[in-house]
Order: structure tokens, then sequence, then C-alpha cells
């Protein structure tokens, strides 16, 4: 494991020349320029500056080094991408390292073009180049023995890190290094059966453990440099407010505050620690321009969506006579509404950079490597390839870590300073300067037939809209899909169906948050499915099982939560069970959770059943932490999640006001991963959805209420 | 300012800071410390979780005046080879996801153990809660104090 979490070229040739001549592997991946395409060499001069181009590192000492170009932030890319190389290579696991790879188009994730995690793509997107890296170096060192034998590379077979031949010769790995680097790379190496696989599939422990249980793993607020500033910024509480003035002269009296310069985004105090850092900013004098936003609360951004939903939107989806068809049958309608959300990472937005004539260092931990290198780039002036982006271990991301509004305020700040600067975030700017889940406005409305069952559904949704201002050439008629992520996909077999979006921008910043779309629209369809069921009398297990006839998956991860959980068992007085089943991100899960209401009105969540269908599976052990993960998160978000707007300013400001999830409240979660040769889904934020409405379900079953907005809140209103 | 003498994990340390800056930045910034995390400055999520004399301490509150020659130990001097049993309990049971908040989670951890070597669920309860985790790391983490525990009283 690198403590650095980088690998600098120069680093990389020497490493080359120390292991004597080690092998190195790059693989051309589509979209990627030819000077990117494969080459196998130990420190070749003609690769691209700041590209070390690979992939896969082989020692003469038998270590294999795999270089992850995505962010670890908890969901296990740091041992799940090695994992892949080491099964094609069949390396030793245990001589298995990695490090984290620079800023560099070589790494780029292949369903986005750009270097970045997030949309739960990690393993989608790794996984045919990593195992391709993995079996060209594998039949680069069969190449390599076969030749030194002089034998029949086929007759060879290769198992824990060496090449063994029938005739009972072996080589290990690394006493075939320099052979192998002076051979073609293939280009079409030819990958496992996957019923030979003995890696991909197991259970394998983090590689990363030791290093985030005994100190030594370094994130991005762990960065320090040799004459490094530490910066706070003082930012107008408005959204889009803009500086006025300031005074700095209380602030530079602060012993420690060496610098207040201003930035795009505010004021920043460089001190030589963070602490009288945070004092210099809280003595700054400084009057805002609030701006139009001044105005807004939860109460009048809710009026204006309830109104804007209304309005023609964009269509999701239409199917048959669409709502021409709600008038055939039983009608049932609702109204359901969610907040704002923060991403409240542990580790709080931070970035160190050194900004120099000749180019500038960032250290930082993203998501999105290629837009934090574009950002520096930008306000530097430079070209982007000499912008340095060095990862560090990611104290969560959640979608957070996307944006780079923390980048461009380092960079500002130490283009101004002429030094080296880190800005760290309070909990407060944490929570009060995010980027949010949006809060929305939607109405539902069904028919049922005689037989109860739907002939006709429809969901309108009223809200800011996340891609516009991400990646506004994803927006199509008008439609931002994060926004129906949830509702105009749900696999139900509903023959007249119809989703529309009205985007209304409130002034406050929206973005990527745990599973997006999903997240909030799995709780309203969800809920309304299951307001569907109790209006026909029907189970809602069995009534979603009806309208999943033509789902094998989707009705295979509920079949399978509903029969883990018991569902349809007694449970002990005053328990109460709830189901759900949400699609995301390529994969499927169900989750029944069991609860108890306390005198208090109360929710306690004792355990939730959690099926999931993912496809093909890296590591279980993974697979189980992401659905507890995203369990608590979305658990968490279910019990007190709300972010409320007053004077166009956050009102929560850290965890008293902004509730977390703690050990006593957490349930006992059982995950049961369906086996599957699928194309592998995602991991990372497909647990979070379901739980919710699960919840919510529950307590309807529990008190006859219906909760349609969030987070349940059952306090005598 | 002023000086401070600080005795972190065996070792003397002077810093040189004001006397409200807490124990946290003077071990983080001054002394070079990174393991200790800042994750909200108000003890409301144990991220900066050192031991005083034993005693679990939330050092983001901790004014380095009051620490005195009390002897503070951080995740960095838990076990010289950070082979602590709740440091082997939390790899075995694979805890971290993020990372970010387990060094605070170990010295709750360490801290319970110490005082009641084969705690309950209710007790790990009342020792944790003060800990946040956002990654959702709390079933593991019981279940790492648990084999901490067992692993002791073997």
């Amino acid at each position: 494991m690198s403590t650095t979490g980088t690998v600098t070229r120069r680093d990389f040739l020497r490493a080359g020349t120390v292991a004597g001549a080690g092998l190195v592997i790059a693989i051309y991946l589509p979209g990627c320029s030819r000077r990117d395409a494969p080459a196998a060499a130990a420190g070749n001069a003609a690769d691209p500056p700041f590209a070390p181009n690979a992939f896969l590192r082989i020692g003469a000492d038998d270590s294999v080094t795999v270089l992850v170009g995505y962010s670890e932030m908890g969901q296990g890319v740091a041992t799940s991408i090695p994992m892949l190389v080491a099964e094609e290579l069949d390396a030793d696991w245990s001589k298995v390292t990695m490090e984290f790879a620079p800023a560099d188009k070589a790494y780029a994730n292949p369903l986005f073009g750009a270097q970045g995690t997030g949309g739960s793509t990690a393993v989608r997107g790794a996984w045919k180049p990593m195992s391709m890296a993995g079996a060209a170096a594998r039949e680069m060192l069969v190449a390599a023995a076969a030749a030194t034998w002089g034998v029949d590379a086929a007759s060879c077979s290769t198992k824990n890190g060496t090449v063994t031949h029938p005739s009972g010769k072996s080589l290990r790995y690394g006493q075939l290094v320099a052979k192998a680097a002076t051979l073609p790379v293939p280009q079409a190496p030819t990958l496992k059966d996957p019923k030979n696989r003995w890696l991909v599939g197991t259970p394998r422990k983090r590689l990363d453990s030791p290093a985030k249980t005994n100190g030594v793993a370094k994130f991005g607020i762990d960065t320090r440099l040799p004459g490094m500033l530490v910066a706070t910024v003082a930012r107008c509480p408005v959204f889009g407010g803009k500086l006025v003035r300031f005074d700095d002269t209380k602030a530079k009296a602060v012993p420690g505050v060496k610098r207040v310069v201003p930035i795009s985004s505010g004021v920043a105090i460089l001190a030589d620690g963070f602490w009288p850092a945070k004092q210099g900013r809280d003595a700054l004098a400084v009057t805002w321009d609030e701006g139009a936003t001044a105005g807004a609360s939860s109460e009048s951004i809710s009026r204006e969506l309830a109104r804007a939903v209304h309005q023609k939107g964009a269509v999701a989806r239409h199917d048959g006579a669409g709502e021409a068809a709600l008038g055939r049958g039983r009608r049932v309608n609702a109204v359901y509404e969610v907040p704002f959300l923060a991403h409240a990472t542990m580790e709080p937005m931070n970035c160190t950079a050194d900004v120099r004539a000749d180019g500038c260092d960032v250290w930082v931990p993203t998501q999105f490597q290629t837009k934090a290198q574009g950002t520096a780039a930008a306000i530097t002036g430079l070209p982007p390839e000499k912008v340095k982006v060095h990862t560090t271990f990611l104290g969560g991301g959640f979608g957070r870590r996307s944006e780079a509004d923390f980048v461009a305020e380092a960079v500002e700040a130490s283009k101004a300073a002429g030094a080296p600067v880190k800005v760290v975030w309070t909990r407060e700017d944490d929570i009060r300067h995010d980027f949010y889940r949006p809060a929305t406005y939607n109405v539902l409305s069904a028919s049922l037939g005689a037989d109860g069952m739907p002939i006709a559904y429809s969901h309108h949704v009223a809200g800011p809209s996340i891609m516009s201002r991400v990646f506004p050439d994803s927006i199509r008629n008008g439609l931002d899909s994060t926004n129906v992520d949830g509702s105009a996909d749900v696999a139900y077999d509903i023959p007249n169906f119809h989703v529309e979006y009205v985007r209304h921008e409130v002034g406050v910043p929206v973005g990527f948050w745990r599973s997006v779309g999903d997240s909030q629209n799995g709780f309203i369809t969800e809920s309304f499915i299951d307001e569907l069921a109790h209006a026909a009398g029907k189970d809602p297990y069995e009534f979603r099982k009806a309208l999943l006839a033509k789902a094998p998956r989707q009705r295979g991860v509920l079949d399978l939560a509903a029969q883990k959980a018991g569902w349809g068992t007694p449970l002990p007085a005053g328990r109460f069970r709830g189901i759900a089943m949400v699609d995301s991100y390529g994969s499927h899960v169900a989750e029944v959770a069991e609860i108890s209401m306390g005198a208090d009105q109360s929710v306690t969540v004792h355990r939730v059943v959690c099926a999931v269908d993912c496809g093909s599976v890296v590591n279980p052990l993974t697979i189980e932490a992401q659905m507890q993960s995203a369990i608590v998160y979305g658990l968490t978000a279910a019990l007190y999640g709300e972010i409320t707007i007053s004077k166009g300013r956050v009102t929560q400001g850290n965890f008293d006001s902004y509730k977390m999830l703690r050990m006593s409240e957490m349930p006992l979660i059982e995950v049961h991963i369906v086996p599957s040769t699928e194309a592998p889904g995602g991991v990372g934020e497909p647990g979070l959805p379901p739980i919710a409405p699960a919840v919510a379900n529950a307590v309807f079953a529990a008190t006859g209420k219906r909760f349609r907005t969030l987070p349940i809140r059952l306090t005598v209103a | 300012m002023a000086a401070f003498t600080l005795n972190v994990n065996g070792s003397a340390h002077t810093v040189d800071v004001s006397p409200d800056t807490p124990l946290l930045w003077a071990i983080r910034d001054n002394i070079g410390l990174t393991g200790t995390k800042f994750g909200c400055g108000m003890a409301l999520c144990g991220a900066c979780t050192v031991h005083l004399d034993g005693q679990p301490t939330r050092s983001c509150v901790t004014p380095v005046s009051a620490v005195g020659s009390k002897k503070v130990t951080t995740i960095e001097g838990l076990s010289p080879e950070g082979n602590h049993p709740v440091q082997q309990a939390w790899i075995a049971e694979d805890v971290p996801q993020c990372g970010y908040c387990q060094s605070g989670q170990i010295m709750s951890a360490a801290a319970l153990l110490a005082k009641t070597p084969h705690p309950t669920d209710a007790d790990i309860d009342a020792a944790m809660s003060g800990n946040i985790c956002r990654c959702g790391t709390y079933q593991r983490i019981r279940a790492a104090i648990h084999r901490a525990a067992e692993k002791a009283g073997a």
C-alpha cells in the first residue's frame, strides 16, 4: 500500500530501474489517443509527460503493483480493482499492492470518457480493461518462460505468481520480468473462463485496512508541505451572494495569520495552522451582497415547486394511453415531497495546491480527477498536463467530491499567496455550502382495475436540475434523467405509464447525492406502490410480485428478501414489516425493514434484510459492506435528514442539527447476494433507495399513517 | 502565544500556540501526527478521540492549556506495531470503509475494553455512540469489539 497515494513519473522510472527492469503493462482503452496505446517498457523515454501510462507493475522481487485510477472513498476499489488484475495474472495475492494513479486520460473511466468515480461505475468500467491488463501480462510472462525453456507457450501454466511446465521447470514472475519486458504486448489477450476464477468472486479482506487502523492512511486533509499555509474561507451565507468589502485588521492581528486574500468564493484567511486560520476568520469584518436568494425559505421553495409541478414538463416515459387511462378505474392520488440533503462526508472538504510559474500540484480527495485538473488549469492558465493531481484517500465521497469548488479555492489561494495552501472547511462550511440533493415536489396518480391491479400510473416531478449545471450536454428535450431515475425506469408491468419532469430552479445549488434520483424517487415510487397495494386490499409483497412477472431479476431479489425476512410469518408483539424493491445502477435490491414504534412515536429499526442481485461478484465482503453502508446512509436520511432554508441560507450547521445514525440505533442488517454470471452492476449506491420506503411502509403497517414527506416524523402535529 | 509541553505517545513535544488551541490542532498541525481526525469541532462525532491518561477524550474541544502533564495517546501510539487487539480485530472483521472515522472509533473501543474487558451490546452502544461513521460500519465495529474481547479473554 502506497502511503503517499501517488506515483510520480520519476518514482515510476526509478521503480523500474531499482527493480531491475520490472514489467510495466499499459492497455489500449477505447477513446484514448494513439499516444496512450500499449507500450511495454520500463522507463520508455517516449512516454508522454506525467503519464506512467500503466496499470500494472511487476518487480524483480515478485511484487505486483496495480495502479488504480479510481478514487477509494470506502467502496473498496483499492481492493476490487487489484483483484480483477490479479485474477487474470494468476498473481500471488499476498504480493499485490496498489497505488493511486495520477490524473491522466490513460486512466479515464470508460463509462464517462473522463477520470472520475461515481454512479457506481468503477467495477463496471474497470472489469474488462483491468482484466485485460492482467491477462496481457500473464501471456508475456508465459512467453518469456517458454522462450527461456525452448518449449511451446501453450504447454505452460500459471499459478500463484509462477509459470510452470509439465517437465517440472518453474520460474517466478520476478525472474521473468526482464525478458517479458522486451516482448510485444498482446493486443487481444484471452480472458479466463469464469469457472476457472480463483480470486474474483471470493471474499477477500481489504488491502487498505492496515493503513486505516494505524493512522498511516493519508487523506486530503493530512497533506503537509514545506512552507504550506492553512486557509479557511469566509463565504457568503446566502447562496449566490457576492463579496462587497472586508476589513482584515482584526483578522491579521490574530497570531499566526499571515495573509488575507479575496478569492472567487469569498475571503481566504491564510495562517500557519487551522486554528489561527479559523480564529482569523471569526475576526474578519465582511459585508456581503446577499443577492436574489436572500428571501428564500423552505416554505417559499415548497410553494414554488407545488405551482411548477402543474406546468407542462419534459416527458420521460409514456406507455400506452398514459394519463388518458387514469379515468378508467378506481383512482388513487398522492403528493410526495422530499427535502434538500447535505452529504456530510466525515472528512470535511479540503484541498492543497502548490501553484508555481512552471506548474501546479494539487493534493485532493476527489472523485473527479479530470475536473480537478481542468479547474486548476483554468485558474492558473497552465496547460492541463502541467497540473499534477495527487489523489489521496477520500474520507467519504457520496457524490460531493465530484465537485471542484474546494479545488478552485485552494488553487486561487495558492496563486495569490505564492506558497502552497491547504484549504480546510469546517463542518459548518460543509453543511452550509454543499451541492444538495434536490428538494422535489411530486404529484402521483394511479387507477386500479376491478382485480385491484394498476391500469394506469403517472408521476409528475418538479425540482431543480443537477445535470443542467454539471453536464448540460446530457439534457435532452429539457429532461434531466437524474430527476426521474427511480420513477421512469420502474420494472412494474403497468400498461399505461406516464412520467414528466418540470425543471424549476430555486437558487439552492444541487448535486449528486449517493444514488441521486433513485434515492428520492425510490422512496416515492415504492411508497406509492405500497399505497396501491393497500388500496387494492392486497399484500404489498404479493402485489409487487404480480407486477414483476416479466422481470425475473427484480422478482428474484423481492422473493429472496421476503423469504429471508420471513414475510407473512408472525412477528413479536409491536414489530412490523415493510418491503421495497428498487433497480439502480445496473443492480436490483429488495429490502425488508422490521420496526417498532416507541411511546414517543419514535421509530426503531431492528432488522433489515437485504437481497441484492448485482450480477457478477468481485468481492462478496465488499458487497455486504456496501449494502450495510448504503442502508445506514439512507436510513439516516429517512429518519433525520433535512436541510432547511431560511432567509436564503441553510439552517443546520453541525451534527447536533443535522443528525446522523449512531451505533445505538444501528439495526441488524443481513445481506443476501444472488449468485449470478450476468454483467456486473453497481454496488456503492443500489442498497440505498429501498430503505426509506421499506421503513415508511413498515411505519404504515404499524400506525396506518402514510408518510409522504421525509424525514419520517411522527411527533404529534 | 505560549509554549506548552505535551507528552504525546511517550515523547515530549513543545508547541508554541495560543492557549485556547484545541489539542487536536496541536497534534495535527504542530506535532505533525495526522492520524487523529477533524470531523466537527464540537465533540459531536468522535473522529478526534485520543486518550488522556487512558480516558477517551475529544481533542477538538480540549484546549492545550488544559492538558498539563497528562499522557496523550493517539492512534499512532496505541501500539508500537499497529497490532493492538482492537486494531487486529478491525482488520479481521474488515471494518474500515473510507477509514476517516476509524482512528477515533478504535481509540474509543480500546478505552472501552480497558475498562470493560467483556462488554455487552449495551456497553458498546453506550461507549461507541459518540463516534459517527458515515459509511455505516457499525455492525462490523460491534463484531470487532466482541472479537477483541474474546481474544483478550482467551
